[in-house]
Formats: structure tokens, sequence, C-alpha cells
């Protein structure tokens, strides 16, 4: 598409393409919007609301919300931040994390999120729920305590990998994922090299036998917050 | 592979051609048929439908109605809504309970009667009301509870439960039911005869974009509580592209203490389907959809009768009315037990047979709803509203009611009042003209709009009920004095947390934490710094929330901060140890921060 137009966010102006979102339009203009359900290769799905801006005033997802001509975006206001970290307070305590000891720590994206917004306990109190693990498939476990019910695997695995071996079952605070197959994940056809596996942010779904691989200052996140590496162009004029 | 079972499977999916779109058909025929709809039941189903497994049990697992797990022959559905308990409905529950000897979410051991809860089941008027399968029996007492037990465990006939009949439509031998209308006042455009086909004559004798028109000229707006522009929305649905276009009919009426769209249903569902045939004809549609709560299936076949006369009629079917290339038809969607399917583009994914959750917008409903198709959702009302301007003329209609609300509302009232029951009112009213009629002048607060609404006290009677001030759907529960309301805002949230989809973060888990911090002040718990945390998660989720549901499932806890606020302050005390409200977080981590080496982004600013 030729025709771009431009709009504002936090009063930098942007520029935008007709079918863009504003999370997009914002990534290529290297202004981060925070991010959990969201990925690149996926259908947007709107449910973690982390990505919330103002958008002419009225809240919507950054994620989903198209780009317009004009509209003026609020992304990176103390209200916004507000309401950001206490979504991430709620996934933290809506589940069972263990950071220190987890498998995904340093590579979990719900985790940099924290360290980026400063958050070295949750406001909210733990809800300390008691969900079930699938280690049943010989290379791949799920461990739901720490699911965030971000979807990415549902969409991953049928839009990537053509296979709809994970969904959604339930519904309100007893939503969970669950699998194709009567009993578990070894009953369906999910493999090792699934993109539905890496897609997962956090420490849910994981391959078995390659934790802790990689050594503490390496990881994803030791270097530099989440979202550094969309900021960067915004940093580097050349790009 | 159990042959029998693969039989029965085989028989509920050929009726819907195999269509994995009718899905919410499927499972409930089945559920109806074997009692759940079991493992195998769902391999099956998905073989036959075409779909994976996992995609049938996610729809399985959404509906309240649905389980995977046998229940009994005979359901009972308690309703537990704020009104029931009200009158009684705990001494009917234990009734309940002893007779069966099991307790609520258990079946009985022969495996013939299972006992649940169910939120409002439309009977407000009538509590302390239950649904026995789709039976409803209303008035319970404890006498009563009782005498269901006996009965079902003589005949396991719920149909023979019904001894009195109700009034009007509710005795005709299609509804068979013992149900009320209650109808206290009836004005000219819901409760006023029609003779069916005049709307629809006069739509005809125009074009769809002249009938368009006269519905924006007579300023009608949505009666299901968005109070969206009806003929703006006819219009941007009318010209959106697409081969084909849908009229859905909102019949899903969850919002506790709402009952009006019942009445309507029962007493004119002619005035109602000539709107949505009006409707058809104006956007250029050839289908309509009637998407009828689970709970009011006991309507279904006498509105399937009222569909046949209006086909014999040709008031449906092909060249409605002589009129050539109008074809237009009708057809009913049962829901399964879910509020959220009220929202209408839940309502839109119930009907395509997937999951109640609500879609992302933009796309909106009228560009791309139904299958993708442009799609124009109305409540049931909005249509009987069509339908009279169409009949009796725009000018006549916008001349009625107040300036930004024009035309009269159905209120359904309940609770602490002389008489509830269901009221067509000229919008403008004010609160306390309507409480006196309903014979409730001593009223101590009145939720406005249903759980989703706005707790008021009497400082606010003088408000008034339209768009502008006091919206609502069409609910109003009184609580008169020594209603705790505090206690009833938390079954209010007890309720939304048992109704939110689970789709998106705030809603699926800030109502948790906004129903414990007021559990806990209610318990003798609380602290001052609680109203302001209730207060900021309440906003967070407000906010943040991906549909109508968690965008107002707060306002229990926020309009009764606001309009009762003593009622919370005189239940929380300062903390004995004083540390709580006051303990610095990053105060107390700064060490912990310096050893790690790091400080985050925001902290360190
Ligand atoms: C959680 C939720 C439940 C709803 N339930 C109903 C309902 O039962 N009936 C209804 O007509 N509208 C309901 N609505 C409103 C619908 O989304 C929609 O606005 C309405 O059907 C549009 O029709 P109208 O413009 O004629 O009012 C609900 C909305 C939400 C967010
Ligand atoms: S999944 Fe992420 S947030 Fe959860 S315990 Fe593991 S590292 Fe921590
Ligand atoms: S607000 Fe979110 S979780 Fe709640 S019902 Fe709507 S989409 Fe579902
Ligand atoms: S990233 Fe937009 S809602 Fe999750």
């Amino acid at each position: 598409m030729n025709h771009t137009f431009t709009f504002t966010i936090d009063g930098v102006e942007v520029r935008g393409r007709p079918g863009q979102t504003i999370m997009q339009a914002a990534d290529e203009a290297g202004i981060y919007i925070p991010r959990l359900c969201a990925h690149k290769e996926l259908v947007p799905h709107g449910s973690c609301r982390v990505c919330t801006v103002f958008v002419n005033g009225r809240p919507q997802s950054a994620c989903t919300q198209p780009a317009a001509p004009g509209i003026i975006v609020e992304n990176e206001t103390e209200a916004l931040l507000a309401i950001r970290r206490s979504l991430i307070d709620m996934l933290f305590v809506e589940g069972n994390h263990f950071c220190p000891f987890c498998e995904k720590s340093g590579n979990c994206e719900l985790q940099a999120l924290a360290y980026r917004f400063g958050i070295t306990a949750p406001q909210h109190p733990y809800l300390f729920p008691k969900r079930d693990l699938d280690a049943s498939h010989p290379d791949i476990f799920i461990d739901r305590n720490r699911c965030i019910l971000c979807g990415r695997c549902v969409r991953a695995s049928r839009d990537l990998d053509g296979k709809n071996v994970f969904q959604f079952v339930g519904r309100g605070p007893g939503k969970r994922i669950a699998v194709n197959a009567k009993a578990a994940l070894a009953d369906t056809d999910a493999a090792r090299t699934d993109r539905a596996v890496s897609a997962c942010p956090v420490g849910a779904i994981l391959r078995k036998r390659v934790g802790y691989a990689i050594p503490i200052g390496q990881r994803m996140y030791d270097a530099a917050p989440i979202g550094s590496d969309i900021e960067a162009v915004r940093a580097d004029p050349h790009q | 592979m159990n042959k029998k079972l693969n039989a029965v499977i085989q028989g509920i999916c050929a009726k819907v051609g195999k269509d994995r779109t009718r899905m919410v058909d499927v499972v409930r025929e089945t559920q109806a048929a074997l009692g759940c709809v079991s493992s195998e039941a769902m391999d099956l189903i998905a073989r036959e439908t075409g779909t994976h497994r996992v995609e049938v049990e996610s729809v399985v697992t959404f509906y309240a109605f649905l389980s995977s797990t046998p229940k009994g022959k005979v359901v009972i559905r308690l309703c537990n809504d704020v009104v029931d308990r009200m009158q009684g409905m705990k001494r009917v529950a234990e009734a309940f309970e002893k007779a069966l000897g099991i307790g609520f979410g258990q079946t009985t051991p022969d495996g013939a009667i299972t006992l649940e809860y169910a939120p409002c089941i439309g009977m407000s008027d009538q509590a302390p009301a239950a649904l026995v399968n789709d039976v409803v029996v209303t008035g319970l007492s404890s006498d009563s509870a009782r005498e269901i037990v006996a009965a079902l465990r003589e005949h396991g006939d719920p149909s023979r439960l019904v001894r009195q009949l109700g009034d009007g439509n509710n005795a005709h031998p299609l509804v068979h039911a013992m149900v009320r209308n209650n109808l206290r006042a009836c004005g000219p455009v819901i409760f006023a005869a029609l003779e069916p086909g005049a709307a629809l004559k006069s739509a005809l004798a125009m074009t769809p974009q002249e009938v368009i028109r006269d519905v924006k000229t007579a300023r009608l707006r949505g009666r299901g509580g968005a109070g969206f522009p009806t003929g703006m929305k006819w219009e941007f649905t009318r010209q959106a592209p697409g081969a084909r276009r849908f009229v859905l009919c909102n019949a899903d009426e969850g919002e506790p203490g709402t009952f009006k769209d019942r009445v309507i249903l029962t007493e004119c569902p002619d005035l109602l389907f000539e709107g949505m045939t009006v409707a058809g004809y104006a956007i250029g549609a050839d289908t309509g959809i009637m998407y009828l709560r689970g709970e009011y299936a006991y309507l279904a076949p006498f509105l399937e009768d009222v569909l046949a006369r209006r086909r014999a009629q040709n008031l449906l079917g092909a060249a409605i009315l002589g009129k050539q290339g109008f074809n237009f038809d009708i057809r009913i969607q049962l829901g399964a037990g879910a509020y959220i399917c009220g929202e209408e583009t839940a309502l839109i994914s119930s009907c395509e047979g997937l999951r109640g959750d609500p879609k992302n917008r933009p796309p909106f409903p009228a560009q791309k709803g139904y299958l993708g198709f442009p799609t124009a959702v109305n409540n049931v009302e909005t249509f009987c509203c069509a339908a009279r301007i169409l009949a009796r003329g725009a000018g006549w209609f916008a001349e009625m009611g107040s300036k930004g609300s024009p035309g009269t509302k159905l209120l359904s009232v309940a609770g602490d009042c002389r008489s509830p029951g269901v009221y067509e009112v000229p919008f403008g009213i004010s609160l306390a003209e309507f409480l006196a009629m309903a014979g409730a002048e001593d009223a101590a607060a009145v939720q406005v709009g249903g759980p989703s609404g706005q707790m008021v006290g009497p400082k606010d009677f003088g408000r008034t009920i339209c768009y502008d001030d006091l919206a609502t759907g069409g609910s109003v529960i009184v609580l008169g004095r020594g209603r705790d309301v505090l206690g009833v805002a938390l079954e209010f949230l007890e309720f939304f947390v048992d109704e939110s989809c689970g789709y998106c973060t705030p809603c699926r888990v800030g109502n948790v934490l906004l129903k414990e911090r007021l559990q806990a002040i209610l318990a003798g718990r609380g602290e001052p710094a609680d109203l302001e945390y209730l207060q900021k998660l309440g906003e967070t989720v407000k906010t943040a929330s991906r549909c109508g549901l968690g965008q107002t499932s707060p306002n229990p806890v926020l309009t009764t901060l606001k309009n009762f606020r003593s009622e919370y302050e005189k239940r929380v005390a300062p903390r004995g140890d004083g540390l709580q409200p006051s303990f610095d977080l990053s105060a107390a981590v700064a060490d912990a921060q310096i050893i790690a080496g790091r400080a985050s982004v925001h902290a360190a600013r």
C-alpha cells in the first residue's frame, strides 16, 4: 500500500498504513506498547489487555485496533501504566509462578514485563489456584500453573502448525487450556518442533530436557528489558 | 465404539445437515437425549461434523446447561438471584436438599434428579422460582419444594408439576405454564393491539431506505441496554458489503431482574416477528434468527407455532404479501445457559456454534456479523417499537417520552414492592413516580438496570428514567429498609464472576479480586485503604475489559461506594498493627535491587 497517513502516539507523529493495527504502526515507529497475547506471526487475540491504549480518549487494545488517520493515541501515561501494572499483577496472582526456579526464567515475557514495570511483589493477593500438569508427552510438557490464557498456542497450532492441538475449555475463572484428546497431550499429534510450543510466552508449554541450558546472563531478557528491540528502531535513525 | 450412542449422535447431526455452525443445537440435543455430552459423544460429534474433538469440548464446557458427566433425568435449577434470595430462596433450597438427600451440584444416587442453582431465570416477580428441566415452577415455598420432589419421585414427569395455569397465553396449550404475566401498565407501543401484517403492509409500500428513514425520524434507540440508534444500525448493515445479510433478535434476557421480553414473547410475538420482518426488508436480509435463552425453552413450541401461522399467512416466506423479491424467514436458536450470550457478538458466536466468547471489534456486526455477513442485532422490544413505528407513524412515536428518549419503555420491577411485574411507561418518568406505581414508595435503595446498572438511594429518586439519566434495559430491583446493600452488591459480583466468559484478564481475574475484597470487608476484615483499592481496581476492570460485561461488572461496587459510602465506612477499621497500608515496597526492596545489580525501567524514574 502506498498511501500512508499519520497519527500521534503520546504526541509523537507516527506513520500508519491502511490495514495496520496501532501496535504494528507503533512497532515500526520504534514505540513499544507492552503486550502478552500478541505475537507477530499470529492473528491478534485481544485478551491480555496489557496493550490497552486510549484512542481519542477511549480505551482500546492496540493489538486489535486499526490505525487510522489523525487519531490521538495515549500510551505511556500514568493512568495507563497503572492499569497495565494491575493487569500484569493479576496474571501473576491468578496462577502459581515461581520464577527463581522456573525453566523459563530470563526468557519469560511475563517475568520480563514485571521487571520492566518494576514489580517486585503483586498489589493483589495471591489466589493460589489448583491447576494440573500434563507430562504425558515424551518431548513436551504442560504446566497450567504458569499458563496466562493468552491463546498463542491455540492460534499457532491452528494457523502455523495446521494441527489444532490446543483449545480453551471452561469459562470465567475456570477457563483453561485443553488438548485435542480424551486424556492427555501424548494422545495428540503435538510434536517437539511445533510452533505452538515456542509460541508460549511463559513457562506453561515447555520442551523437555532443555531447561536451564542457557546460563544466567545470556538469556533473552538478561541484558535489556523487554521491548528494547522495538525501541532500538527509534534510537537508530538508519533503520 | 458404542453402537447405540453412534446411532443417536448420527441422527442428531443429520438433523442439522452435519453443519458444525449448528453445534449448539447438536450438543443441546445430545444433552437432552443422553443426560450429558460424554467424552465418547464428543469424539463422535467431531467426526460427524468434521471438526476437532477439543472444539466440541470447548463448546460443551462453556454453557451451564451442558455437561460432560451424566446429570439426572430431571434437573432442578433453583434460581438464586438476589430477588429470590430476598424472598425465601434459602428455605426452599434447604427443603429441596432435605427431600432429595443431596446438596446442590449433586445427583441422587439413582440418577433420577440433579439439583443445581441457576442465575436469574426471568421470574423475579414470582420468586422463588425454579426450572425443572424446561418447566418453570414459581412462587416456591418449602412445602411446594417437598411436593415437587414427591411428585417427581412418583411419576418423573416435570410437565405434570404445572397444576394451575398462568394468565394470558401462559395457559395456551403449547405454553402450558404456571408463569404469570403480572402486566400492570399497558402503553400504546408494545401492549396495544396490532393487526398482523399492518406494519409490514406500510413498510412494503415504501422503499427499504424510506423504512430506515422512518425509524430514524422516530429516533428509536435500542431497548436492550446500550441505546444505540436503531435506524443508524440498520443503515450501516444495509450499506455494508456482503453477499447476504442477517437480522438477529436478542431474546437472551439475562440481566438479573429483567423479564419484560418474556411477557412480549408470551403476549405479542406477532408484533415482534413483524418487527424482525420489517428489519429484514429494510436491511435486505433473507434470514432472521431469534436467539432465545435456554431458560425460556418452554416458550419455543408456542413461538414455532406462531411462525408457522405467519408462514401460512404469507407474512413470512417467499414473496411476502405479494412483494416479489422479498423473501424472509425466521428460525429460533436456543441458548444453553450463559448470560454473556446476551452480548451481541457473543450471541453471534453462539449462533455460529461456538463458545459464547465475544468477538473483537472492529469489525462490528453491522459490517461482519453472523458467519461474517452484515448483521443487525436488536433487542426484542426494539423490534416491537419498530413495527409500531411503521404501523402508526414516526411522528406519533417521537412525540411520546422525553426529548432524547422518545417512546415508551418496558420496566420489570421486583423485590420489596407491592406490585411486582411489567409496566409500559413513557420515557422520562421519574424514579419516584415509578416507585409509587409499583407500590415501593418507601424503598431504601433501588438497583436500576440490573447488576450492571446503578444502585441509587432516596436522594436520587427524583431522577428520570431515560438514556441520558437513569438508563435501564428494563430491570428495576427494589430494596426495602433493613436490606443489606453491600450484601446485594456482593451477590451481584458473584454473578459476574460466574458469568464472565474468561477471555480477558481484567474481567476474569479482576472480578474475583473485587469479590474477595468485598467479602473480606463484610467479614469484618476490612481497613480504610480497602475502599481506595476497590475504587482503583473497579476502574481498571471497567477501562481494560474487552466487552460490556467487564466494562460494567464493577458497577455494584463503584455505585455503592459512591451512593452508600457510609455502609462501607462503618465496616472498616484501621489495622491494629498499622503496617499494611503504609508499607513501602520500594524502600523494602531497595537493597535487593542493589544486590541484583539492576533497577527496573519504571521504578528507576
Ligand atoms: C453482558 C451483556 C449482556 C447483554 N444481554 C442482553 C440481553 O439479554 N438482551 C439484549 O437485548 N441485549 C443485551 N445486551 C446488549 C447487546 O449487546 C446489544 O447491545 C443489544 O442486543 C442491541 O440491541 P438494541 O440496540 O436493540 O438494544 C447485553 C450486553 C452485554 C454486554
Ligand atoms: S512462567 Fe514466567 S512468570 Fe511464570 S514462573 Fe516462569 S518465569 Fe516466572
Ligand atoms: S469482559 Fe472479557 S472476560 Fe468478561 S465477558 Fe467480556 S470478553 Fe469475557
Ligand atoms: S497484546 Fe493486545 S490484548 Fe494482549
